[in-house]
């Protein structure tokens, strides 16, 4: 595609181009013309003391600048400069780069294609895959879940036993290669009572401390106001909808009282990005294994 | 004439002098401040002292309010002297000085406060760009109205350049600063996509080609002859090297947008033009450092001379390393890393900062009726510890930049990456603590030159200097 909407722009790049850089040549040699009188002022004085010598310019001085002219006139007939003319190298930017990471993907797949064809639980355990999937991760995804993938508020811990949306080897590579989208919708409308409820009901759950009173309530609405739906009738979770298990020691966002009720009243929206497309099935295949390496049994 | 001697307005050059060593302190002050807390990020003291709000008004302080102080005053000290005739705009004078100041005062207190438009170099907010414009404007109705009345026919060549700087530096900042008001403190960028990109490089390597090199090449012109008592090496090599510097500095924007969405015909011709940079880059030094020949020996007991010199030394140095660092293949390695940061600072520190501190300790005796600085020997030390304060400063940068673009593009069998980023970040802390220390040791300098001034001050008197008729046979 043209980068100029119209050939008058492409022309008058190329024209200004070229009449600029022949330009300073012409002008180094006009000047080099002038008569000089070497070690001589000429004649003119400022400020009492302030004159000038009528030296000629330094030879190689002369010549370094008249070197940068060729390159350049040489360099514009190689390479893209001129408006829409491509150069003769046929060199771009976006065409090296496209090289580059084919040249690089060429030697490194035999490496990958030995694992891709491994089954995903064999190349969790070898060590050299982990090496190479520890290094990936490190790359990309560290960024969120952590050096040591024990993730942070929001965002998973890789390395407990718990699992959003499966720990299945199927499971994890559909989590990476198309990403996740979990949704817990805002329930202010319950009002501030009831929400309360749902909180302490929900600390009861998994243990902590609560108010037996509103969580014996919060039961009551548990069912009514739909959670179930979602986190199950037992609050154990539904893996495919990534609701979380609320019996369980694990709290994505924390476990204090305001801060469930903060979830209940305006939700949560997480996502987990799609790699696939990106990565290619191959990375996809040993970052997987290297999730289910790290995470406990 | 009547009676009564014109005399030559000094009051703003005293005014601009001694702003030029306080900004310089404050300026340097904020880079040691922000170079400590890449050491030590415990230093962040937030939102209002975080180094994202502090390095805008770093910059912005050194090129502005010390930079601009000192080219001020050497402008307007040069432009009398060399037109033989008193600084012409009446009250526009005193306005270029105060509105200067009330400008740098406003920026001193928005980037703590996080007013930015977020665009380098020129991140000051809408009403305070309309202020440097008029105040711009202002400078260039002074500047020029003083060329207009002068009472030789030729124009001396540092005002050429002064000239060039005072035009080129109008155009950028107008041009770069169009953006939409929304709020008082909040504009949006008349540019958008790669165009802002290209538009802000365009202003931002031109602030670095007329702000930061014209300008003090016109302030070289004067004072290395001045203090070196010889004349200019040659003058046809300031003509040529004049011309092909500021039409070719224009074109060289591109090569801040390297491998980016700019289209690549657009990088290619910002190298070009950066590489055939190199020979009039070359030809101010030359005929600075050629001029001291024959006058070699006054280097060695003329700290002046020595801040003179060794200026146009790290100009040729760092206009030497710049089209290199232009080139498409070592840019892909020095872009983004420390290299960058150290070739502006060999610029910076040992080019804009040595000339203008080499000129203004010319200009500090003269104006409060001194026959020297009050003490020579400080002045001495003050070159020793800057220089090995910049060297400190460009040695560790490079070292830095170097091993971070290694670092990144290192990679493993695998074709992974073989560090993370942090862990360049790791590599880099010696060097940073190193390029601290030389940040200090270049403000300690500026404060020993601050305590010399006001001993050089204390007791002088001012005179009103007469108008010098210009030379009998000068047509």
């Amino acid at each position: 595609m043209s980068d100029f909407v119209s050939e008058f722009w492409n022309l008058y790049v190329i024209v200004i181009v070229l009449v600029s850089v022949v330009g300073c040549w012409v002008f180094l040699l006009l000047q080099s013309k002038a008569k000089f009188t070497p070690g001589v002022p000429t004649g003119h004085v400022w400020d009492e003391t302030l004159e000038e010598y009528n030296n000629p310019m330094p030879k190689w001085w002369s010549w370094l600048y008249v070197l940068t002219v060729v390159f350049a006139l040489v360099y514009l007939a190689l390479y893209p400069g001129l408006g829409n003319f491509k150069g003769m190298l046929g060199w771009t930017s976006a065409g090296q780069h496209t090289a580059e990471v084919a040249k690089m993907d060429a030697a490194v797949k035999p490496l990958y294609d030995k694992y891709k064809a491994m089954d995903l639980q064999a190349v969790a355990a070898d060590k050299q895959a982990m090496e190479m999937g520890k290094r990936l991760y490190l790359t990309y995804c560290m960024q969120c879940h952590g050096a040591d993938a024990r993730g942070a508020k929001g965002f998973p811990n890789l390395a407990d036993a718990d699992w959003q949306w499966g720990g299945e080897p199927a499971q994890i590579v559909e989590t990476i290669t198309n990403g996740r989208m979990g949704v817990m919708p805002p329930h202010e409308q319950l009002g501030a009572e009831t929400i309360k409820d749902l909180a302490n009901y929900v600390r009861s759950l998994s243990g902590l401390p609560n108010d037996s009173v509103r969580a014996s309530k919060g039961a009551t609405a548990f069912n009514e106001a739909g959670c179930s739906g979602c986190h199950g009738p037992d609050g154990k979770g539904m893996q495919a909808l990534g609701a979380p298990n609320l019996t369980d020691k694990t709290w994505l966002y924390g476990s204090s009282e305001a801060v469930i009720i903060d979830g209940i009243s305006k939700g949560h929206s997480n996502k987990m990005p799609a790699w696939g497309e990106f990565l290619g099935e191959s990375k996809v295949h040993l970052l997987a294994a290297y999730v289910l390496s790290v995470s406990a049994k | 004439m009547s009676g009564t001697q014109t005399t030559y307005n000094d009051k703003v050059i005293r005014q601009f002098s001694v702003m030029t060593v306080i900004w310089g302190i404050v300026g340097m002050l904020v880079g040691v401040i922000i170079a400590a807390q890449l050491v030590w990020p415990e230093l962040n003291f937030g939102p209002w002292l975080t180094f994202g709000r502090l390095r805008p008004l770093h910059t912005n302080a050194v090129i502005f309010a010390f930079g601009g102080c000192a080219l001020f005053a050497t402008s307007y000290w040069c432009v009398q002297r060399t037109c033989h005739t008193r600084l012409w705009g009446g009250p526009l004078i005193p306005l270029t000085f105060w509105g200067w100041q009330l400008i740098i005062l406003l920026a001193a207190i928005s980037f703590p406060l996080g007013i930015t438009t977020g665009k380098e170099y020129a991140e000051l907010e809408w009403p305070i760009d309309i202020l440097i414009a008029v105040v711009w404007v202002s400078y260039a109705v002074v500047f020029f109205g003083t060329i207009a009345t002068r009472k030789v026919s030729h124009i001396y060549v540092a005002n050429w350049f002064f000239g060039a700087f005072i035009i080129a530096v109008a155009l950028l900042h107008i041009v770069n600063s169009a953006e939409v008001p929304i709020t008082l403190t909040k504009s949006y960028s008349a540019y958008a996509g790669v165009q802002d990109a290209m538009v802000q490089w365009w202003y931002g390597h031109n602030a670095v080609g007329f702000f930061l090199t014209a300008g003090f090449l016109g302030m070289m012109y004067y004072f290395v002859p001045k203090q070196a008592g010889r004349p200019v090496y040659s003058y046809r090599l300031s003509v040529v090297h004049f011309w092909a510097l500021i039409f070719t500095y224009m074109w060289a924007g591109p090569h801040h947008l390297h491998y980016t969405a700019l289209p690549d015909w657009t990088q290619s011709v910002g190298m070009l033009f950066s590489l055939i940079l190199l020979a009039p880059s070359w030809g101010g030094m030359i005929n600075g450092i050629m001029t001291l020949s024959g006058a070699w020996h006054k280097l060695r007991d003329d700290p002046v001379l020595k801040f003179l010199i060794t200026s146009l030394s790290f100009y040729g140095m760092s206009t030497f390393e710049g089209p290199m660092m232009s080139i498409k293949t070592v840019n892909a390695l020095s872009h983004y890393t420390d290299w960058t940061v150290g070739h502006v600072h060999s610029g910076a520190l040992g080019w804009v900062a040595m000339v203008s501190i080499g000129s203004i300790y010319y200009l500090l005796p003269r104006l409060f009726g001194k026959s020297g600085m009050y003490s020579t020997g400080l002045v001495t030390a003050h070159f020793w510890i800057a220089t090995i304060g910049t060297v400190l400063y460009i040695a560790s940068m490079w070292i830095a930049g170097v091993m971070q673009g290694l670092m990144w593009r290192a990679v493993n069998a695998d074709g992974t990456l073989a560090y993370s980023f942090v862990e360049s970040v790791k590599g880099s802390y010696p060097f940073w603590a190193i390029r601290w220390l030389g940040g200090v040791l270049f403000l300690v300098g500026m404060i020993i030159m601050a305590y010399n001034m006001f001993k050089t001050m204390a007791g002088g008197k001012v005179q009103n200097v007469p108008v010098i008729a210009p030379a009998a046979h000068h047509a």
